[in-house]
């Protein structure tokens, strides 16, 4: 899958610049995130020493201690729930009801700070056993469905609303040849500074992310691969206002993927970027630890900007979530960085520049499990010659060794996907896929021809933008709108009162024992 | 006129479908898609392809022939405009007549996130090489971007006294488009602006019979331009304002 040596001439010092230049825009931010914790992050860490459950009027135990919390927080949440569990003797779930019940557990006085610690140490050993347990479980599914999973993977998405209905489409996309389900999360979840619980039924263009329909789908996709003998992944997203509890319920409920980007809340979504961008080192440190592969939203730029014009921004924004996801001791088998086909297909050669720039990004990052995304935006109530566009992305999917694969719908204008319009999808990639299954090796490129200074252009240009966003700081450069050609205001956006300066003797046993793991930090 | 569809000849009646059936793939499936064809009113129906999704649903490739037919005279739908003024042309047409520059509010409203559309129609920009509406000399545009609320576009255009308000929606499913242009009509009728400020929608599920439908002034649908939408609103402003005269 790793090519040898660059078929487009790529500069070596050139693309060595750019992650340099990406670790030196990263390094103050970092430090900004090493000082500071949020609201999330504390209710993550809450749900990863058993907090669950919710009162009666749909507010979640997490919340319900952060809101008993308030300012204190600031010197992390966890001391008060362990603290709980041992002057009270009750394992988490008997106290969750007793908060539900409206037990205030930041009134009850806090014993002594080394049998906290032991009380935490006890619960991360049960927490640590069952990611590894999860962990352990997918590798051995994968490697006995190795010969079955495809290259590049094959991922699709459901989106009914209810997830008793995306357990049929999922089941009926697996069996015809899916590796990866999505389920796409409902219009506004992003927004919601809580996660709901239970099972859920009712949404507009997806699905609740709650943790019950994390189980449901996972157990229903473990049917489907048992019977298809292969393993079959699935995937959330881990973004918008609580992303660090997102990534905490996929830990536990074995997720194999997870969406997560360092600025697409911030952009897309209006969230503060200190809250995001503190959310995502957390989020991804979980993910980490769980083997969760990400997928990065570079891809949205180009709906916002022109996809020829605005090329090395995603190129750029590439080399900055990979940045912080190292920084998150994350490796680059688990970066799936994204980009996207969305050229206007009225543009002469437009397919040449598609191919150049997959290329470009397969060859920067070897490793990388790379998320290529399908035409959206150009997708038309022509569904015929939106199954043209398709077919042309499989080709340079497949031409440019992607990693994950997903899959455009012939009815992207138009709604949803229909239970068919999957199936025309995965048989139009696996006909493209097998009949060309070779050519990647076959074929080399004029050294100066289109493609070839076409990358190199796009790298050139993602250089100087970089050099440009180092100058002026990350927080400065998306205030100008530098990215996606959307601009927002350090102070403003949604959440920023979420997010605290730690106090002196900030205390959160998950967070070390996260470090400590993947070794991140000093 | 009666029309019908056409094929391979004239009046043929030829349809071409595609669609699910929750039942497993085999001959009886098969011969279920070609009754059921037939009780939508098709004649020599022709299953042509039949593909298993799952043990419990197949897909079906169809063709049929119609009887149905249609007259094509009692058609009704009327565009927006039926000719459309260049960007300089509207220019000019504001100059001539308003001697003043018009005021224009735009909004993606409700819950609503998609701005590529509206930005499409108001920012300098613009789309496939069409200018937007903050590039016309003579108009005033302000584009308040995505998930503005209903309450807050309204009071936006009272305070810039807008001549004409946009509005667009582009998620659809389960109609909450509908929902949410309605209580913006609703709540444009009671802060009296209807009739006065143009309210215009567009979308590319949404089209000028459905907005009228809704209440507003006319409503524009997929590969909308600039010029379309400020074509109409000079050509209903100077009708308004000649009418009243
Ligand atoms: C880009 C995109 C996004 C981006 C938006 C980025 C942004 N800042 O705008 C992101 C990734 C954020 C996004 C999010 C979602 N999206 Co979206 N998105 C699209 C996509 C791919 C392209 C839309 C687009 O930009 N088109 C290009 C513009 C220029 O075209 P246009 O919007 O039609 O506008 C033209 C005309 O309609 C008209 N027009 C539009 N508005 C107005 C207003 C006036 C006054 C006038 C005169 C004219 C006018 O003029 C424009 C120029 O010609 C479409 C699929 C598609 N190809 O249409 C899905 C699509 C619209 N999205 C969809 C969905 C479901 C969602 C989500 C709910 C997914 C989720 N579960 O999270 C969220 C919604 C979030 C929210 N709260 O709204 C569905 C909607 C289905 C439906 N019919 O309801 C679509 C169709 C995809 C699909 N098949 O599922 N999306």
């Amino acid at each position: 899958m790793t090519p040898l040596k660059s078929k487009l001439g790529l500069s070596k010092p050139k693309i060595d610049r750019a992650r340099e230049l990406a670790a030196e825009i990263t390094a103050p931010v970092q430090e900004f995130i090493d000082t500071h914790t949020t609201v999330t992050i504390e209710r993550a860490t809450l749900r990863l020493l058993g907090a669950d459950g919710a009162n009666d009027d749909g507010v979640p135990v997490p919340n319900l201690i952060a809101a008993q919390c308030g300012a204190k927080l600031s010197g992390g949440a966890a001391a008060f729930y362990l603290n709980a569990l041992l002057k009270l003797d009750k394992k988490p779930a008997e106290l969750n009801k007793e908060i539900e019940k409206g037990l205030n557990i930041c009134e009850i006085p806090l014993t002594d700070a080394k049998r906290i610690q032991k009380k935490a140490e006890e619960i991360i050993k049960g927490l640590d056993a069952r990611i590894a347990g999860n962990v352990t479980h997918r590798n051995a599914q994968l490697k006995l469905s190795k010969d079955k999973i495809k290259s590049p993977m094959i991922y699709v998405i459901v989106a009914t609303g209810n997830i008793y209905e995306d357990v049929k489409q999922a089941q009926a996309a697996a069996h015809q040849g899916a590796d990866i389900i999505a389920v796409i999360r409902t219009t506004g979840q992003s927004l919601l500074d809580y996660v709901p619980y239970g099972a859920t039924t009712e949404g507009f263009g997806g699905t609740y992310a709650t943790q019950e329909n994390f189980r449901i789908m996972r157990k229903a996709l473990d049917e489907t691969g048992e019977k298809e003998g292969r393993y079959v992944r699935l995937v959330n997203y881990c973004s918008g206002l609580c992303m660090p509890e997102i990534a905490a319920m996929g830990a536990l409920e074995r997720l194999d993927m997870m969406l997560n980007d360092s600025m697409y809340g911030i952009l897309f979504r209006d969230i503060n970027m200190y809250r995001t961008l503190t959310d995502q080192f957390f989020s991804r440190m979980i993910n980490t630890a769980a083997d969760i592969i990400i997928n990065t939203g570079e891809d949205n730029y180009l709906t916002t900007s022109d996809a020829v014009e605005k090329a090395h921004t995603v190129l750029a924004s590439q080399f900055l979530n990979e940045r912080f996801a190292a920084g998150a001791g994350m490796p680059a088998r688990l970066m799936g960085l994204g980009h996207a086909f969305e050229i206007n297909p009225e543009l002469k050669n437009g397919f040449l520049y598609e191919y150049a720039q997959a290329l470009m990004a397969r060859e920067i990052f070897p490793e990388h499990p790379l998320k290529y995304m399908p035409p959206t935006k150009f997708m038309t109530g022509d569904v015929f010659k939106g199954l043209a566009m398709n077919t042309l992305f499989n080709f340079v999917s497949k031409a440019t060794g992607q990693g994950i694969h997903l899959l455009g719908m012939l009815t992207e204008a138009i709604h949803t996907p229909y239970l068919q319009d999957r199936h025309l999808a995965i048989d139009n990639a696996l006909y493209v896929h097998n009949t060309m299954a070779d050519f990647m090796d076959e074929i080399e490129f004029k050294k100066d021809g289109v493609m070839a200074r076409r990358a190199r252009q796009v790298l050139d240009e993602t250089v100087e933008m970089l050099e440009e966003v180092k100058r002026h700081g990350l927080f400065t450069a998306i205030e100008t709108g530098m990215f996606a050609e959307i601009k927002r205001p350090r102070d403003g956006g949604k959440g920023f009162d979420g997010v605290y300066e730690k106090a002196a003797g900030y205390y959160n046993p998950v967070e070390a024992y996260l470090k400590k793991k993947l070794k991140v930090g000093k | 006129m009666f029309i019908k569809p056409y094929g391979d000849t004239s009046n043929d009646g030829a349809v071409q479908l595609s669609f699910t059936l929750p039942v497993k793939n085999c001959g009886r499936a098969k011969e279920a898609a070609r009754l059921y064809v037939q009780k939508l009113g098709f004649q020599k129906v022709d299953v042509v392809h039949a593909a298993a999704l799952s043990e419990d649903f197949t897909f079906f490739v169809a063709y049929g022939k119609t009887d149905v037919s249609l007259d094509y005279d009692k058609v009704e739908y009327a565009e927006a405009v039926d000719k459309y003024m260049s960007m300089d042309e509207v220019n000019e047409f504001i100059k001539t007549h308003f001697k003043r520059k018009l005021v224009i509010v735009g909004a993606c409203t409700g819950t609503d996130a998609h701005t590529v559309g509206i930005d499409a129609i108001m920012n300098m920009k613009g789309y496939n090489h069409h200018f937007g509406l903050e590039r016309y000399p003579m108009i005033e545009a302000l584009n308040m971007g995505s998930q503005v609320p209903n309450e807050k576009i309204l009071a936006k255009a009272k305070e810039l006294k807008a001549d004409a308000v946009l509005v667009s929606q582009i998620v659809t499913q389960k109609d909450v488009h509908i929902k949410n242009l309605t209580e913006l009509i609703e709540l444009a009728e009671a802060e009296k602006m209807r009739g006065k400020t143009l309210l215009v929608m567009g979308g590319p599920r949404v089209n000028n019979k459905l907005a009228k439908e809704l209440g507003y002034d006319a409503g524009f649908g997929a590969g909308t331009y600039a010029e379309h939408v400020a074509t109409f609103v000079v050509k209903k402003l100077y009708e308004r304002m000649t009418t009243r005269k």
